[in-house]
């Protein structure tokens, strides 16, 4: 067929595109800028290519050892983050109360966590764990567990992985009880006639229908453990020492705190490179139907 | 086996879902309940398989009291309105996910699945996964799992309504000769009349919780006991009319009046209620005793083969509506004058309290 083309039509989508010049690939390329030059200060900068990629991505160098120890850190605290808060979500969700005013408390309750800023949870969660006024660190150290998160690695981890799965869990636990929703009765009478085992209409029923749904609530968990930088800088600082100091920590004390504009640009890609490429192959499972071909 | 269910009631929150049922369910039968959305079929055969627990009464099978019997240590097996597959098993773990549970050895299952596969012509798809399937075979493959249990009980809801008229027909079709093989009771509900004309075998009416009629098929169409019976047995609806008889005259409320002949002539004075089918409500004379009532057309509604022909008929007051069913297209202008007729042999009447008080004699079946 014969389309008359229309090049006016291109006019119709400037405004998106300015948009979105404006307001994603202009910051990138300030960013892409910093980490091709380097500067001593003065607004001088100096043409550096891609040395800085080199020095970053080469673990001998001083720069490249800081940033995988940090990548190690970022993507430890994203597994262990997940490990936890998925199963325990599911298990929140298959036993919530079905229905009444218990339920819709359970909702509220679960929810409530989500709802609280990222700094408040960090204040909160700093004052309940210091061991000297906190009360969750007064009460370990009064059974007699040395628990203190200044000084012990143990004990700053354990307070940011529990932070977290108090501030998240909820999210996956309201994922997963939508999605148990959607699975009609009739599945869990036919498994029921068929005496099928508890376990069996988990495993059969329930988490092939909560596959979707799982998916996004571990795409999203996994961009915000991966990104978290708010909670551990006001809990911990990114200390003791340097245990707890993630990506985006390392990043703004790279950026800010001694001010490399340049190893900072060239960190921030490879940052961004990285959650693109997970989220990238997440959407490819996602969007890719289990069964070709499947009708419903 | 032979189910029995003695004064069986079903109350949930105060509400009564089944009230008062006694049925008994023969081996190897075909048994239809047919009764309006929220009748009490589905609540029915919960009770019948053991999802529920009657509020009171009891539940037989063979003479040995299952009522307080859970589900899973009974053969029951049910089919869905929806396409009810475990979505990650192949089409053959699913046939064979009943067998599984009873542990029974490898090649017996892959026998009975290979064999159920065939009855419902699935072996083509025995390594797809149900949402491979279309819908109709979706539901084959659900069919074919209760078929490879072998239960004593098949149960099944609506099995047909979701899918697409073709299939429908096809599968309703295959359905009584899948399950007379295999001697189990059969128990099929549905809210179309014709469903279970087509099916045969028994069928029980149902209407708010209660069986209203229980025998062979054709029985309960052609003699309803009551008007309820009449009124759950009837597509389109059953026309129902109020009737005088005084003398040697019945009058109706849109101020017609007829000489009392056929079935009314015997009856004594009184009030009754007449149930006429659409399609024993005629567009022409049939014969001279045949009651003429006069009215206008408000719509007809054509489906090819057959025509419905909506009619009211009298003053505002004693207004009445009938639906006839004509054979072939009948272009009938809407607000036009007509005359249908109802022949005095071929109506069904109903004393006051609903009960029948005289019907076509003549419908030897």
């Amino acid at each position: 067929m014969d389309k008359p083309i229309n090049n006016a039509a291109w006019f119709l989508i400037l405004p998106a595109f300015a948009i979105v010049l404006f307001n994603a690939v202009i910051p990138m390329m300030t960013v892409v800028n910093y980490s091709v030059q380097d500067s001593f200060g003065n607004n001088q900068f100096f043409w550096n290519g891609l040395g800085w990629f080199q020095e970053l991505l080469d673990p001998s160098s001083e720069l490249g050892g800081r940033f995988f120890a940090s990548l190690g850190r970022s993507a430890l605290f994203s597994a262990i983050v997940l490990a936890v808060q998925v199963p325990l979500g599911i298990a929140v969700a298959l036993s919530m109360p079905r229905s009444g005013i218990a339920l819709a408390l359970c909702l509220v309750f679960i929810a409530m966590p989500l709802l609280i800023p990222w700094n408040v949870v960090g204040t909160m969660w700093q004052l309940y764990s210091r061991s000297d006024i906190g009360l969750l660190g007064w009460t370990v150290n009064a059974i007699g567990i040395p628990f203190n998160y200044t000084n012990s690695v143990l004990a700053a981890w354990t307070v940011l992985v529990l932070m977290d799965t108090w501030h998240w869990t909820g999210l996956i636990a309201l994922l997963c009880y939508a999605g148990l929703k959607s699975i009609p009765d009739a599945y869990y009478q036919a498994a029921r006639i068929d005496g099928a085992s508890r376990w069996a209409v988990f495993t059969r029923i329930e988490l092939p229908k909560l596959r979707s749904v799982l998916l996004i609530g571990v795409l999203l968990r996994f961009m915000d453990s991966f990104m978290i930088y708010t909670e551990p800088f006001v809990v911990t600082g990114g200390g003791p020492g340097s245990v707890t100091t993630f990506l985006s920590i390392d990043l703004v004390k790279i950026a800010l705190g001694q001010f490399d504009l340049g190893k900072a640009g060239a960190m921030s890609i490879v940052y961004t490179l990285i959650i693109l490429a997970v989220c990238w192959v997440f959407y490819t499972v996602m969007v890719t139907p289990e069964n070709k071909g499947a009708r419903e | 086996m032979s189910l029995h269910l003695e004064r069986i009631s079903l109350t949930v929150g105060g509400s009564h879902h089944i009230d008062d049922v006694s049925l008994t369910l023969e081996r190897g039968t075909i048994n239809v309940l047919l009764g309006p959305t929220l009748a009490g079929k589905t609540s029915l055969m919960r009770l019948m398989a053991g999802l529920d627990r009657p509020t009171s009464g009891r539940v037989l099978a063979d003479g040995v009291d299952v009522t307080g019997c859970k589900v899973e240590a009974r053969n029951v097996a049910m089919v869905y309105q929806q396409f009810i597959n475990y979505p990650t098993l192949s089409v053959y773990e699913n046939i064979a996910s009943p067998l599984r549970v009873q542990r029974r050895p490898k090649d017996e299952i892959d026998r009975k699945v290979r064999a159920a596969a065939a009855l419902l012509r699935l072996e083509s798809h025995l390594d797809r996964t149900p949402l491979q399937l279309s819908g109709g075979q979706q539901q084959r493959c659900a069919i074919a799992r209760a078929v490879a249990k072998e239960a004593d009980l098949v149960l099944l809801d609506e099995p047909l309504a979701n899918l697409d008229y073709k299939l429908r027909e096809e599968l309703r079709e295959e359905l009584p000769r899948i399950f007379a093989a295999t001697g189990a009771i059969f128990v099929y509900a549905t809210t179309e009349p014709t469903e279970a004309l087509l099916l045969g075998g028994s069928t029980a009416t149902l209407s708010e919780g209660r069986l209203v009629q229980f025998g062979p098929t054709a029985e309960v169409y052609h003699r309803p006991r009551s008007l309820r019976a009449a009124a759950t047995f009837s597509d389109p609806p059953l026309n129902v009319a109020t009737i005088e008889k005084r003398g040697e005259a019945i009058h109706l409320p849109d101020g017609t009046r007829a000489p009392s002949s056929g079935l009314l002539a015997d009856l004594a004075d009184g009030r009754y209620r007449i149930g006429v089918r659409a399609h024993d409500l005629l567009l022409a004379r049939p014969n001279e005793g045949a009651i003429e009532i006069r009215g206008s057309v408000d719509v007809t509604e054509m489906t090819g083969s057959e025509s419905f022909v909506h009619v009211h008929t009298g003053a505002h007051a004693g207004d009445l509506r009938w639906v006839a069913l004509t054979p072939g297209v009948h272009e009938v202008v809407p607000g036009a004058s007509i005359g249908i007729f109802v022949d005095p042999k071929r109506l069904f009447v109903f004393a006051e309290d609903g009960q029948l008080a005289a019907g076509p004699v003549d419908t030897g079946y």
